[in-house]
Formats: C-alpha cells, sequence, structure tokens
C-alpha cells in the first residue's frame, strides 16, 4: 500500500482497489487536510478567545471586556470560544463538508435508512421567506402553513390508507412513541387498561422495542419463522388479553412481504389489540399496497425515507402519524382541519385539539421545514411518480442481488436484500467497501441472517452504478480477512479504534485540552 | 437518453432499455412480477395526486405559502427570528452535510463528526457540565428525556417532579407523556413576579422529589434571581435540578455549572435557524456523573490507524440500536443538522458577538419597555425583574382586541389573558421597534 499522503493530494500510480476483472478500475480518495500532524484542527486549536463579562464596574486589563448590563450576581465571569473571521469559517466548513461522504457523493445503500436522492428544488421552497413563520403567531396569518400542512395530511392519509393524520412527530421514533401513546389512551378509554404488553418481531428496528418500553410497556419479543416472516404459531402464543399492540414493518427488515398480514391481523383484533405499522420501508408498497388496506390501525411514516427529505447527517426527519377513524380523536393536539371560507371564495384552515387528545409530544408541531419538502416531493411525483419510485426501487434491489456474489439467503424480497459475508465479518466488509468509493449497507443486523450485510439501493440509482456497487461486493469478497482488517485506506481517516473511544470518553474540545 | 421523465419519478435514472436489461437480469417478465403481495391486500385505486414539474411544484408551494401574512414578529417563548448569517445556508447546505446520514461508519463521516464535537464543545462551555449531546427534537422533548434520565439515576424511590406554574403548555404537555410510562408525576411549583418562589418551593418539595426543573430566563423574559437556592434546596433533597436556557442566554447569564444544575435542556436553535413554525433543537447536556445515561448520540474522540485523532460515534450500547428495549431513549433520527447550523453560528458571532447579542437583548427589552410604559393605560415591564429579550406588557384595554389591531398593522405579538400582552425584541430591528411603538400608541389610545 501507498505511504499516507500528508496533503490529501491523489497520488499519482498509487495502488488502488481494483474493480473485477474487465471492467473500468475506480480510484477513489476521500479529501483529507492534515496540519501539524494531524486531520483538519478543531476551531478551538485555531483560535481560543475569552472574553470577561462584568457589571458596569468591572475593569479588565485585555480590553476585551464586555461591559454587561446587568448586575454581577446574575452573569457569568466569563465565555471562552473561538473567535475566526469569516473566511476563515467558510474554509474550516467547506474542508468538513468534503470529509463527508453524502447521497451526493456516491451510492449509499444503507439498509432501512432509504438513502434516496433528496431533489434540490425542496431546499429552496422550504427556504421561502414565507415559510419562516413563528409558531405563537394567530391562525389568520398563517393561513398558508395550516394550509400545507392540511394538504400534506391529506396526501399521507391516502398514501397509507389512513383516515387521519398527526404531522407532529419529529422522527420516526417520535412516531412510534406517538403511536404507543395513542394505543395506550384507547385502550386506557375503552376500560382495557390493563394491556401491559406491546410484541414485537426479532426482527424489528430497535426503535421499536425502545419507544413502547418508553410509553411504559413490556415487550415480548417475536421470532420468525424459518422463511424469515412472523411465526403465526409463536404469535398465537403471544397473543392474550394483555396484548396492546404488534408493532410490525411490511415488508420486514429482510425486505420480505408478510404475505399473511390478513390473518395476522385478524388475530391481533381478535385478541383486542391494535396493529402498528412500521413505515420505515414503506419506499416499496408506494401505490401498490396501503397499510389502511392491510389492517394496520396506526403507522408512521419517515419522510426523510420515503419522501426523500435530506437526512442532515443524521436529522431532522419527521415522523408523521395516520390511524383508522376509531383512533383519530387519541391523535395529538391540535391538528388542522378546514374552518370554513375567505372572502375570496378559497377555503380557510384552522387548529383544533381531537376530542381526547394524548396533547403534545413536541413543543409545536415538529419539523416544520422538512414537512414543507416532504409536501413539495409528493406534489411533484404525483400517483404515478410515487408507484414508480416503488416499482424501481424493487427492481434495482432485486437486480443488486443477482449480480453480488455474496449469499441473500431470503426472498423473495422487495426495496432491499440482507446478504451474507458468510465467513469474513461484516463489519470488515463494509469498511473495505469504503475503499471502493461507495457507501457500504447496514451490517450484523438483523441478527437472523449471520454477518448480515442489509443492502437498499434505493429508485434513484442506475444499471451502471449499480454495477459499480456489486464489483466493489464481489471485489471484497474475493479478499483476504486481513486485507478487510486493515481497511479502510483510501478514506479521510484510516480504521478508528471505538473501543478506546467508549473506555474513556472524549467529548469536547475542553477534554482534550485536560489532557 | 434518459428522457424528460414526463411520467414516472423524475429521480429514477433507468431509461426503457436498462429496464429491459434488468428484468432480464433478474429473471423477471415485468416490474410486478417482483411483487410479492397477496392479491386482497394490494391497491389498485388511485390517490388522485396529480404530477407536476418541478416548476409547478414550486409555483404551487409559493402560492400556498403566499396565504402567510407578512407580519413583524414579536413573538418570543423559546422561538427568536433572530439574523442567521449568509454563512451558514450556503456551508450548512453543502450537500455533503445535507445528504449524509448518522455517521456509522466514522471512516467517511469526519466531517460531520468534528462539526458536531465542536457544537458539544460549545455546549460545555455555556453550561460549564462535562458532557452535552449532540442534539434532542426540541427544548419540550429535551425534558421529558431528562425527567426519564432522573428517574433512572436518582438513587431512592421518588416520584415527584417539579416545574414552574409559567411552563409552557406545549412543554408541560409533551413532559407528561415521556413520563406516562413511568411512575413520575408532574406537578407545578408557584412563581412570584414570574420568577421561581422560593419559600413556595421549599415547603413543596421532600426527598420524593426526583427532579425540580426551572427556566433562564423565565417564559416571561425575567433573569431568576434565586438559582443557587433551588440548587441547593435540589441537593439538600436529592433531586436533580435541571435547568431550560438556551446557548444566547447561557453567554451571559449565570452559569449552570455555578448555581448547582445537573441537566441542561432548552432550544439551541435560536442560533442558526430562523423561525420555523416551532421546529427546534433540543439542547442537553450534563454532569460526567451520569455520562452512561445520557439520552440520544454522542460523539467522541479517538485516534485512526495512523495514530492521528479522529471523531466517532460512542456510547453507542445505550442507544436503541444495540440496547432495544433498554436503552436510554428511544432516539434515532435526531436534528443533526439543525446542530451544525447552530455551531457555525456560535462560531460566526465568536465570544464576543455572542455576549454582544445577549447584552442587546438586555438593553433593547429595557428600552423598549420604558417607552411603551410612557403611554397612558400601559404598564410595562409587569414584573419588577430584570428582562432579557421580551416582557409582559399591561394594558387597560382588552388586550386580544389590542392584538388583533396590532396584527392588522402588521405586529404579532402574544396574549397573555384580558389585559396582557407580551413583546419581544429578538431579531427586530430597531426602525421596525419604532414603527411599532407608533402603531401601539396609536392601537391602545
Amino acid at each position: 500500500m501507498s505511504e499516507d499522503r500528508e496533503d490529501g493530494s491523489v497520488g499519482e500510480g498509487a495502488a488502488g482497489p481494483e474493480g473485477t476483472a474487465g471492467e473500468e478500475q475506480v480510484r477513489y480518495d476521500q479529501a483529507r487536510y492534515v496540519e501539524n500532524g494531524q486531520y483538519e484542527p478543531l476551531l478551538s486549536e485555531k483560535d481560543l478567545t475569552r472574553v470577561e463579562i462584568g457589571g458596569a464596574d468591572a475593569t479588565d486589563e485585555t480590553g476585551d471586556d464586555a461591559e454587561s448590563p446587568l448586575p454581577d450576581d446574575l452573569t457569568r465571569g466569563s465565555l471562552e470560544l473561538p473567535e475566526l473571521s469569516e473566511p476563515e469559517l467558510a474554509r474550516h466548513y467547506t474542508r468538513l463538508s468534503q470529509m463527508i461522504y453524502g447521497i451526493d457523493s456516491g451510492p449509499y445503500p444503507l439498509g432501512s435508512c432509504t438513502m434516496k436522492y433528496n431533489p434540490k428544488f425542496t431546499e429552496d421552497v422550504a427556504a421561502l421567506p414565507t415559510a419562516a413563520v413563528h409558531p405563537d403567531r394567530s391562525e389568520r396569518s398563517i393561513q398558508g402553513t395550516l394550509e400545507l400542512l392540511y394538504r400534506l395530511q391529506d396526501y399521507l392519509g391516502r398514501i397509507g390508507g389512513m383516515d387521519a393524520v398527526t404531522l407532529q412527530p419529529p422522527a420516526g421514533a417520535a412516531g412510534e412513541f406517538v403511536g404507543i401513546r395513542v394505543a395506550a389512551a384507547y385502550h386506557e378509554h375503552n376500560g382495557e387498561g390493563h394491556r401491559d404488553e406491546v410484541i414485537v418481531p426479532e426482527s424489528a428496528h430497535g426503535t421499536n422495542f425502545a419507544s413502547a418500553a418508553l410509553g411504559g410497556y413490556d415487550v415480548v419479543a417475536l421470532p420468525s419463522d424459518d422463511d424469515g416472516r412472523v411465526d403465526l404459531e409463536a404469535l398465537e402464543a403471544a397473543l392474550s388479553e394483555n396484548t396492546a399492540a404488534l408493532m410490525l414493518t411490511n415488508p420486514n427488515t429482510l425486505g420480505l412481504f408478510e404475505r399473511d398480514i390478513e390473518e395476522i391481523a385478524a388475530m391481533v383484533h381478535d385478541v383486542g389489540g391494535l396493529l402498528y405499522y412500521d413505515g420505515a420501508n414503506l419506499n416499496a408498497l408506494l401505490g401498490r399496497a396501503r397499510p389502511g388496506d392491510m389492517g394496520f390501525d396506526v403507522m408512521h411514516y419517515n419522510v426523510h425515507k420515503t419522501f426523500a427529505t435530506p437526512h442532515g447527517g443524521g436529522g431532522p426527519g419527521a415522523g408523521p402519524v395516520g390511524v383508522v377513524e376509531d383512533l383519530a380523536p387519541f391523535l395529538p393536539a391540535p391538528r388542522v382541519r378546514e374552518g370554513g371560507t375567505s372572502k375570496s371564495g378559497d377555503p380557510t384552515y384552522e387548529l383544533f385539539d381531537p376530542e381526547q387528545t394524548i396533547g403534545k409530544v413536541h413543543g409545536y408541531q415538529g419539523n416544520w421545514l422538512v414537512l414543507v419538502k416532504a409536501f413539495a416531493y409528493i406534489a411533484r411525483l404525483g400517483d404515478e411518480g410515487l408507484a414508480d419510485a416503488s416499482a424501481k426501487a424493487v427492481l434495482n434491489a432485486n437486480y443488486l442481488a443477482s449480480r453480488i456474489e455474496y449469499d441473500v439467503p431470503y426472498e423473495p424480497f422487495h426495496h432491499e436484500f440482507v446478504a451474507s459475508a458468510g465467513d469474513q465479518d461484516a463489519a470488515d466488509v463494509a469498511k473495505r467497501m469504503l475503499d471502493y468509493g461507495v457507501h457500504p449497507p447496514t451490517t450484523k443486523w438483523p441478527e437472523i441472517v449471520p454477518e448480515a450485510l442489509m443492502t437498499e439501493p434505493t429508485e434513484v440509482e442506475g444499471e451502471d452504478t449499480l454495477d459499480r456497487l456489486a464489483a466493489a461486493f464481489n471485489a471484497v469478497a474475493a479478499e483476504d480477512d486481513a486485507t478487510l482488517e486493515a481497511a479502510p485506506d483510501r478514506t479521510t481517516a484510516r480504521r478508528i479504534d471505538q473501543t478506546s473511544a467508549a473506555r474513556s470518553p472524549r467529548l469536547s474540545w475542553q477534554a482534550l485540552e485536560e489532557e | 437518453m434518459h428522457g424528460s421523465h414526463a411520467t414516472g419519478s423524475p429521480y429514477a435514472p433507468h431509461t426503457d432499455a436498462e429496464r429491459s436489461r434488468m428484468l432480464e437480469e433478474v429473471g423477471a417478465e415485468s416490474v410486478e412480477d417482483l411483487f410479492d403481495i397477496p392479491a386482497a391486500v394490494e391497491f389498485d385505486g388511485e390517490f388522485g395526486i396529480d404530477a407536476r414539474s418541478e416548476r409547478e411544484t414550486r409555483r404551487l408551494v409559493r402560492s400556498i405559502l403566499g396565504r402567510n401574512d407578512d407580519l413583524t414578529e414579536l413573538l418570543g417563548r423559546g422561538h427568536y427570528g433572530y439574523y442567521v448569517p449568509s454563512l451558514v445556508d450556503h456551508l450548512a447546505d453543502r450537500s455533503e452535510f445535507l445528504t449524509s446520514y448518522t455517521q456509522y461508519q466514522p471512516e467517511v463521516s469526519q466531517g460531520f463528526l468534528q462539526a458536531l464535537f465542536e457544537y458539544q464543545s460549545l455546549l460545555v462551555e455555556l453550561t460549564g457540565l462535562e458532557v452535552a449531546n449532540c442534539s434532542m427534537y426540541d427544548a419540550a422533548t429535551a425534558l421529558g428525556e431528562a425527567a426519564t434520565l432522573a428517574e433512572r439515576v436518582r438513587d431512592t424511590t421518588g416520584y415527584r417532579v417539579l416545574v414552574p406554574d409559567l411552563l409552557l403548555e406545549g412543554r408541560r404537555s409533551t413532559l407528561e407523556n415521556y413520563v406516562a410510562g413511568t411512575d413520575l408525576a408532574v406537578e407545578a411549583y408557584p412563581t412570584d413576579d414570574a420568577n421561581v418562589d422560593l419559600a413556595a418551593l421549599e415547603d413543596l418539595i421532600d426527598e420524593e422529589c426526583v427532579m425540580v426543573y426551572a427556566e433562564n430566563p423565565t417564559v416571561r423574559g425575567t433573569i431568576e434571581e434565586g438559582l443557587e437556592s433551588v440548587g441547593d434546596l435540589a441537593a439538600e433533597n436529592d433531586a436533580l435540578f435541571v435547568l431550560g436556557s438556551d446557548p444566547i442566554a447561557l453567554s451571559v447569564l449565570q452559569r449552570p455549572a455555578d448555581v448547582g444544575a445537573d441537566v441542561v435542556v432548552g432550544d439551541a436553535s435560536v442560533l442558526g435557524l430562523p423561525t420555523s413554525y416551532g421546529m427546534g433543537l433540543g439542547l442537553f447536556a450534563t454532569t460526567e456523573d451520569y455520562l452512561r445515561q445520557v439520552p440520544g448520540r454522542l460523539v467522541g474522540a479517538s485516534e485512526d490507524a495512523t495514530d492521528r485523532r479522529a471523531y466517532t460515534l460512542t456510547l453507542q450500547t445505550r442507544e436503541q440500536h444495540i440496547r432495544r428495549e433498554r436503552a436510554t431513549s428511544n432516539i434515532c433520527t435526531n436534528q443533526a443538522w439543525v446542530a451544525l447550523r447552530t455551531a457555525m453560528h456560535a462560531a460566526y458571532l465568536g465570544p464576543s458577538g455572542m455576549v454582544d447579542l445577549a447584552n442587546r437583548g438586555v438593553t433593547r427589552a429595557a428600552d423598549l419597555a420604558e417607552r411603551l410604559d410612557d403611554i397612558v393605560g400601559v404598564k410595562a415591564p409587569v414584573h419588577d425583574r430584570h428582562h432579557l429579550r421580551e416582557f409582559v406588557v399591561r394594558i387597560d384595554q382588552p388586550a386580544p382586541a389590542i392584538a388583533a389591531d396590532l396584527e392588522k398593522r402588521g405586529f404579532a405579538v402574544h396574549v397573555l389573558g384580558d389585559h396582557a400582552i407580551q413583546v419581544c425584541v429578538a431579531g427586530v430591528p430597531d426602525e421596525r421597534l419604532e414603527r411599532f411603538v407608533a402603531a401601539f400608541e396609536e392601537v391602545v389610545r
């Protein structure tokens, strides 16, 4: 392997990962800046300026005294932070951005996260000055905001087959929590407050377990059958008069459609439980099946997944929740409805509190700017675009799986599949894939598949990109453990020591200074 | 080539020829063959949503949002229209920041991890506490997480969570939902002239309390004067002292660590985000003692194989994707990009700029209050306290009618009961405040 380059330049002739035989070689090097033996310095390493803060009588020799209009006993003594010029900051953040892999950098087949391309125009509409309103404005003065929320509620209701929708939850997990709280309120209202169990398949997203627990429920884990789907006998055994809900993803995290969904719904409903739909995998179903039609009572939508709002390095997302009519009175407050007609004949919109509302799950109305982007995306695609997105997402997953040499034990899958790295360590496979200029899949989960590589290419990749992805998979599949363990080599940082990070946590520049 | 995408997803690049080749490769006649959905649950209807061109969609959204009135917002209570420098928009919008996800592969995510590490460090300096996570959804959910943390870390079995009677309804309600699955119960303690009523709190607090919450500044814009006493009362009763604040206020007000705060929550999006109909950024900081009980993500420093410092998500065994139902929180997707914006805005201001912004919130509020107080039939500020950014105004005339009249003249204010409004100077340019005073004089005349 070549020497580590100190300046981030691309070295001529340096050995890079090769594509599979006969294909064009892809040479990949991620940006890297090194100064004084370290990557791009922290802001605090460029400058730290202490400003003394004191009342009118305070003095400071440095001349940096910030005279405060407040008495000394109500103020802090000083504040110490970086003080840099705008050009210095522009370079700092430009460099940081170049040391990040995003969906605009290349394929990002992170299973269950639905990393699809984020249209640029939705950023522009979210940045409209008319979108910037204070949450305490009078309803009369923000008819535009209320209309957009109303229309989005309506769109989501139609797409999910749900009767009522709240846009308040600021993320998918927050949506799950709302679903759990709504289920609890519904059971309580019906005199069924004794129900204290929520059933979650072993293969479900970790948030399902955590959200149910946060809602105060005991979590009953449900094993999968040999085909990777809900084991109906195990479900029968798990269901009881204590069941508040079953949380299900369909297609599940293996990409498999729960074909017995009608029977599952009947079984859950027979014991008086509710069926919750985790919308993380909704991208596979757009225009082809709707949770409401399958018997689900409550669901959340991950708009940052299905409706292409940017994931933002970990958020913000939005997790609207849809419910059937019986559960609508329990939704968070307030919701939006049509309230009359304006002088010009347009409908007017108003906020209202559902009758048995659980109250709020966010200080205001969730991540508004994200909702604007989701609305614009849905309005852009329409019926045909949405259905086409799911068709091509499924086609892409099947195509990619057919091209890779790792074993894919469960099928027929839809928008994602879980391959097994077999004798290789999936985490090492992922590190090595980084060297080929592609983002790796989700690894080691779900645990049903040994050394899992959970892969979701989404609809936005074309044949060429999928071939390049497959070439990366296959190149890594042919490599030995030593190569994998030494990876990555072409990324900003080399393999990072996770263990020591957790053993002696250093979580701020102040902690580094103390060393 | 790729065609016009007159139908179908405009973001799926497949040509017809490509699609045919791919179908052939997977051995399917049509895409429909790849779907394994039982006929009984297949959807054969229509959503009735028309596809539009990008230009038409932009026009649609612009037309809908155009129904919002253009008002000068003298509104506060945690959300402020501070000017956000262009640097923040242009650099945070760089697509690597915007289009990446959680940094599960740190080797290709160093830029974002470092920015979040810098954000955490900002909060450590502002609060004086050792640990800050890299975001919660907003102030209300951060408060809810603080309560569940209190339940986990508190030694004895207690159940009472004490909050001020002035706590915003949205925060109180969210907190109630977060503790609904626990044995905790939320109770209000009285306030005195908008600040904590220390005598009343002393009477109320006992060893059954797991947490006492106060805000600085308060929802009425007043600056708390007895926070050390609140801290002492909490400590004496083995309750966590949770303090609500924000980065601008924290730039000059008493350092939370110095008044005995165990946890600081609040909305950090006062920096970096325009008023966004309540979208926020929950800040969460605490002491090292509770490190392993912190909710949400933490970025830590480590080394890579070249022994250079590198950053990574750490202590993930607290998190839902590993710990499942025993996780410290269910949060997964957070507000990372907003945290990035906040850190950028703070870096742009620097310590002098932050302190200056906070101080101006004190002096401008005092100036405006003085001018309103000069008007006959008006008293401002109502509370005999120091104020930051906002204050309450008592008016002889009915407040809702006055607020409606002000709105017709282009100004939005909070209504507080029959004869009081609340106004906020944050982010409002001086000339707008001039016009507001003139309008206010007219409507109360």
